[in-house]
Parts: structure tokens; sequence; C-alpha cells
């Protein structure tokens, strides 16, 4: 039976367009599926897919032991492994109430900082790909992301993969021109963004496709449980390492980007200044750093056993609120073992975000969220 | 006339244009993915033969061999004649250039209006590609560029009109003969008395090529290729082959009516030896242009780009062509024209500047209501 008032449409009948943006599709950054409606070129409904990479990160550490489990957080986010190692250690060491030698956390400051700036000049060139450079701004960005690269694998010995950080302190002390390395990252860096910012931040085409591009408020970005920059841009001044410092934010001074409309455009303002406010943490460390002394809290056993408790740890991601949640029943293996990643979290208002606009808005609004799929995935 | 004999000269020229063409595209190949390797900060190809000028006859080899793919359930004839339809218009359009004043395959007294109306055909190549792909992407990037076409080819041909009331013989008849208008132009190219006319010209021509910022039919990040989504081999190289000749084309076009031709600044006397180099560089200078905006730009939105054709581009097309009507009729001076076509010019950059800087109208997203998704099928 025909609905009432449809009669004259009989003569024509149309079906909506379904359109899969994904998980094979050049700017969804990994294996994320939209399943979009669209009316022309407006999407009316919006349907992400998930879960295409998952690999049990958050199940796989519960049969490993403590210290085994390092790496699982690098595959997490592999954009912030050092940001996730540190959240893991965070929690271990609340665990077993341990005392982290104060060189080991000025280590972790310098790195942890300098892999914020990595992650977000990667996300700065994926994002003018996903407006529609062509390729110009990836190409300056990966420019300054491979001099950090090369730092890290200087420390490190990885340039992906790190497993540097341990419950503790970390895996082994620096390299001996460790300061000067930093400080020639540091002066290459700034020079890198401000190319950047003189490709991007003025440019004509950029202003118009960002600008009022699906601006959230801040009640809305709250009851979202958005964090990171994507909360920030909102205008909620809430940054974790100024909120409950960690490790020894108290220590340094650096303001905390953010936002007055919450679109697009401030989420890639509040991002290109936090490079630069995280390029800053990382001098005032380099001067405050002690020049020798422990890296590893001393009297650990070879395997870790925590006593029985649970404990909850979380840092200021590149992305956001990264936790780690472990529940121990006091053996050499966390009982239970969960993660709050902060991209999957930002994701989830996408269909908020993305219905109503343009089917071109909803990659750049997308690439704006700054998903790692592994993450978001886990 | 070449050896008193018609035949031969026109076989001759025939030959110089069927040449001309593949070669250009080669070497145009070569230097766009060299420029924008240069904007870059990279190389661009190096490896085939000394710095890399091989490497576009490697391409072409490779495309040559490659497998012709051929969707199952695609339209048959109109796939695969898409890519002709496409191809022959801007050929056809390119026997009518005159290159010098003798350098043409045949100068037909309508030229201009023949070349505009020819090489406009071609739209209909890139609407059956994405019709008979049946591909979603495919034909949301057709409908697209017809959309994208519709809204500039009227201020190209606007600005084309605005040339053709002033252009005239040095014995003062109005013409559309492209061997006339440059000859006509003398001392002082129209770009002078007719600037606003060579930016809408320009713009429009970006658009017309499918470069930045109006990529938005090939969209790589949104329509993964729009029509060409599905060609593979020869039938996708002809349609990038298209693509360079018709930036050959317009940027020959535009350096003959606006930039003088093969005579400024050097006068019609001086014979094919200085000719011939002289429209190069200037035909140069404009594809060079072209690359760069290609390799600085991010892409607008489709709504955006017809804004600002209908909104922008038009009404001053319009205004261009009431000046000429005005200087015209009542016999102002030439500078009048300068003067009054230079400050449309300003105000066309004026408005672009202001129109991304204005305070956007705040569109919160609105809460979607739910359960209106699909049921989801994975």
């Amino acid at each position: 039976m025909a609905r009432p008032g449809a009669e004259h449409r009989h003569d024509l009948e149309t079906i909506d367009l379904y359109i899969n943006v994904g998980p094979q599709h050049p700017a969804t950054h990994g294996v994320f599926r939209m399943i979009l409606t669209v009316n022309g070129e407006l999407v009316e409904d919006c349907e992400p897919v998930l879960g295409y990479m998952h690999r049990g990160n958050e199940k796989l550490p519960e049969n490993c032991d403590y210290r085994q489990a390092i790496g699982y957080h690098d595959r997490t986010d592999y954009l912030a492994q050092f940001n996730t190692e540190w959240t893991y250690c965070l929690a271990v060491e609340k665990l077993m109430g341990l005392e982290v030698p104060e060189r080991a956390e000025y280590i972790r400051v310098i790195l942890g900082e300098l892999n914020r700036v990595a992650s977000h000049l990667m996300w700065a060139g994926a994002f003018g790909t996903d407006v529609g450079f062509f390729g110009t701004p990836f190409m300056y960005a990966f420019r300054e992301r491979e001099v950090i690269q090369d730092f890290f694998e200087a420390v490190t010995g990885e340039r992906m993969m790190y497993n540097y950080f341990r419950p503790g302190g970390v895996a082994w002390d620096v390299p001996d021109d460790f300061q000067e390395h930093a400080r020639y990252v540091i002066d290459h860096v700034r020079r890198g963004i401000d190319d950047l910012d003189a490709l991007m931040t003025d440019n004509e085409v950029f202003l118009a496709r960002c600008r009022g591009l699906s601006p959230v408020t801040p009640e809305q970005a709250i009851n979202w449980g958005l964090s990171g920059p994507m909360l920030r841009a909102c205008g909620v001044k809430h940054d974790l390492r100024r909120a409950e410092p960690y490790s020894i934010y108290d220590r340094f001074d650096f303001e905390i980007p953010v936002g007055t409309e919450g679109d697009v455009y401030d989420r890639y303002l509040v991002r290109m200044e936090e490079m630069r406010q995280s390029l800053r943490i990382v001098e005032q460390a380099l001067k405050q750093m002690p020049k020798n002394g422990p890296i590893m809290a001393s009297g650990l056993k070879r395997v870790l056993r925590p006593p029985p408790g649970e404990v909850y740890a979380r840092t200021e991601s590149p992305r956001g609120e990264y936790g780690v949640y472990i529940v121990s029943r006091g053996g050499d293996k966390p009982w239970r073992h969960k993660v709050r990643g902060a991209s999957f979290c930002n994701l989830s208002p996408l269909r908020e975000m993305v219905v109503g606009n343009y089917v071109a808005d909803a990659i750049i609004i997308l690439g704006s969220i700054d998903i790692v799929l592994c993450e978001v995935d886990r | 006339m070449i050896g008193n004999n018609p035949w031969l000269d026109g076989l001759l020229r025939i030959l110089v244009i069927a040449l001309a063409i593949p070669l250009s595209v080669i070497v145009l190949n070569y230097v766009e993915r060299k420029v924008i390797g240069r904007v870059q900060n990279r190389l661009g190809p190096m490896r085939v033969g000394p710095y890399g000028t091989l490497q576009a006859v490697a391409d072409t080899i490779k495309l040559l061999t490659k497998e012709d793919v051929r969707p199952h359930s695609a339209d048959r004839w109109t796939f695969e004649l898409a890519p002709y339809v496409v191809v022959v218009p801007t050929v056809v359009a390119l026997v009518t250039l005159p290159i010098t004043d003798d350098l043409f395959v045949r100068n037909l007294a309508l030229g201009l209006f023949f070349i505009l109306a020819v090489s406009t055909l071609s739209i209909v190549g890139l609407v059956m590609a994405g019709w008979g792909s049946d591909n979603k992407y495919a034909i949301l990037g057709a409908m697209r560029s017809a959309a994208q076409l519709i809204s500039y080819e009227i201020p190209l041909v606007m600005a084309a009109v605005a040339v053709a009331m002033v252009a005239h013989t040095p014995d003062g008849r109005g013409t559309l003969d492209l061997v006339q208008i440059v000859d006509g132009q003398g001392r002082v190219p129209y770009i002078v008395w007719q600037s606003l006319a060579f930016f809408i010209f320009v713009v429009a021509a970006l658009a017309e090529l499918y470069r930045q910022p109006f990529d938005i039919p090939v969209a790589e990040s949104e329509v993964v290729g729009g029509p060409f989504v599905e060609y593979s081999g020869m039938r996708w190289a002809m349609f990038m082959m298209g693509e360079y000749v018709n930036l050959v084309l317009l940027s020959i076009l535009a350096s003959l009516v606006f930039l003088g031709g093969w005579n400024w600044p050097l006068g019609n006397e001086v014979g094919p030896a200085l000719q011939v180099p002289l429209i190069l560089i200037k035909t140069s200078l404009l594809i060079l242009f072209f690359m760069w905006a290609r390799a600085i730009l991010p892409r607008l939105r489709i709504d955006q780009l017809m804004a600002y054709s209908w909104q922008v581009l038009l009404p001053l097309a319009f205004y261009q062509i009431i000046v000429n009507g005005l200087v015209l009729v009542y016999d102002w001076p030439d500078v009048v024209l300068g003067v009054l076509s230079g400050a449309g010019t300003v105000t066309a950059m004026f408005l672009t500047y202001r129109m991304v800087r204005r305070p956007v109208p705040v569109r919160r997203p609105a809460p979607v209501a739910a359960g209106a998704a699909r049921e989801v099928s994975v």
C-alpha cells in the first residue's frame, strides 16, 4: 500500500545512493569504513564500520609478562609510541609504587613531547592531502618527521616500535650526543613548522574549506567525551599535563592553546600551536636534565609481580586522553588489561559531525579527528 | 606554402601538429613531475636516463603494454569510446591553433570561436566515462565535472568575448581570426587593456583543466580519481593525454589572445626564427603557473567553486563586457579601458581575499535521530 501523499511520485522511483568510503580508500587513514548515504553531494547518513584492524591488543597483554606488554602499546597507537608506552609504564609504576629516577623522567618527557610533534606533523601532512593538496604539506611534514625519527633511532635503535620505556625508568641510557642531537632536531623542526604554517595557515582555499566546518560547542564536546586537540579546539582548556600533572610536567612552563569555534580550522590551529609548545617543553627539559644519574628504579626483580589491586593511569597523548586500566591479582601477568583510546572516543560523534555536510567535507572532518586505526580497533 | 605544392604543404603541417602533441605530452609530464618535485623538496624522477629524462618514455611503454581492464558490469561501448571523445576534440581544436603567423594546419576566420566551441565537447567523454564505468565514485566524479564545466565554460567564453569585442585587424575591422587578433595587438598586448578578462580566463582555464584548486571531479582523496577510476593502460593514458593537450591548448590560446602571441614585444617583422621561441616562452610561463598552482593549492568544494563562478567571475565578466561596449560606443581613449579593467581585477582579488576570511555562519551539528541509520551489515 502506498504511503499517503506519495501518489504523485509513483512515476519516478528513486533509491538512496550508498557510498562505501573505505576500508580501501585513499583518505580513510587505515582501514576505516564509512557508509555514506548521499543525496547528490550531501551526506544524509553516515555509518562508521570499525574492526578491520582488530588484533586483540587489550587481551594479548593479559597473557604476557608485565614487561612484554610494552610492545603491544607501541602497536596500539603507532604514531605516539612513547606516549602509549609511558601510560602503560605509569600504570604499572602506580600499581607497584615505584619511584622513577629523575634522569629517566626527563628522558621520557623529551621523547614523549618530540613524539607529539612527530605525530602532529604526520597529521598535518595527511590532513593537507585530505584537503586536496598535491602532497606538498605531506612532503614538508615528513621531511621534519624524518629528523625526529632519526633522533629516536639514535636513542632506541628503532624507527617505529621503540619499546624503550620500562616500568621504573627507561631501558638503557641515551647516547652521548643526546643534548646536541636534540637541539639540532628542535631547530630543524621549528623551521619546518614555520614552512608548513606559511603554506597552509593563510592559504585562501584552505581557509575556504576548513573555516566553519562542523563546529562543536564545548558542551557537546564534553558530552561526547572528546579529548585532546579536538576538545581544546572547542575552547575547553583541559590538558592532562596541566590538569593532573603526571611525571614532572609541573616543572615546565608552557601554554595550552585553545580554539574558539571548535571547527576544523581551530583543530588545525590548536595542533600547530601544540607542536611549538612541545618544542618549548623539550628545550626546558634539556636545560634542567641532570647530566648523569640512574635511569632505572633500583631493586627491581627480573619478573615484575605487582601486588593485587587495580589502577587507571592516563596521559595526554597527541590524540587526547590515552588511559590504561590494569587489574592485578598478584601474578606476573595482568588479570585484566583495558585501554581507553583517545581517537576511538573522538571518532564516536563522527555521524553527528558529518551528516548534513558535503561528501568532500566528510573526508576533511574525518581527517581532522586524527584517527589512528590501530588504536581505534586495537 | 611549402614547395608550391598544397598537398605537401598540408601533409607537413599536419605532421608537425601530430608529432607535437605526443611529444609535448611526454615532455610536460616530465616537467610537471620535476617542477612539483622541486616545490615539494625532492628531486622528482632521477633514475631512468640522465636526470630522469626518459622516465616519461618508460611510463609510456608501461602504459602501452598494460592490460586494458573493463569491469564486467560496465556499459561496453560507452566505456570504451569515452577516452576518444575526450581526446579528439582537443586535437581538433589544436588543428586551427596558430603557433606563429605561418605555423598552423588551417587558420579559420572564426578561429577563437571554433576552438572554444570544440574543446568544450570533451566533457561528454567524461560523463560517458563516469556513466559507463558503473562505479559510484565515477558517476559522482562525472556529475561533478559536468557541473564544473557548465559553471566555468561561461566565464571563459565571456572573457574571450570581451577580447573579441575590442580585437581588430590593423586596419580597424573587428575579427575572430586568431592570427589577426595577434597582429592587431601591435605594441601593447590585450592584457594591459583587458586584465580582468585575463584573470577570469586563467581561473576558468584552471577549472577546465581540472587542476588544483579545481580538481574536484578527479579528487583523489574524495572520489578516488573520479571518472577515470576504472580505467587502466592506454585508455587511462588517453585521458591524461587529453588533459595535457588541453593544458597546451589553453596556454597557447591565452598567450595568443592576451599576451601578444608571437608579436609582442619584438614586433611582427622578426620572422619565425624569433617568433617560435617567443610564443614558447609565453606558453611555458603559463604552463608553469598552472603547475605551480597544482603544487601549492588545496581543493575547493563543488558548491564553493560554483558560487565563485556564478557570483564573482560571471558578474565581473559582464562588467568587462559592458566597459568594453561603452568604450567602443563612445570612443573613449584606451586608457579608460585599462584603468577600469584593472580596477575590476583588483576588485576580483579583493573579493576573493575577503570571501574566505569573512565571519563564518555558525552551523552546529544537529543531533541526529537515533536509529535512523541502517542496520549494520558486516
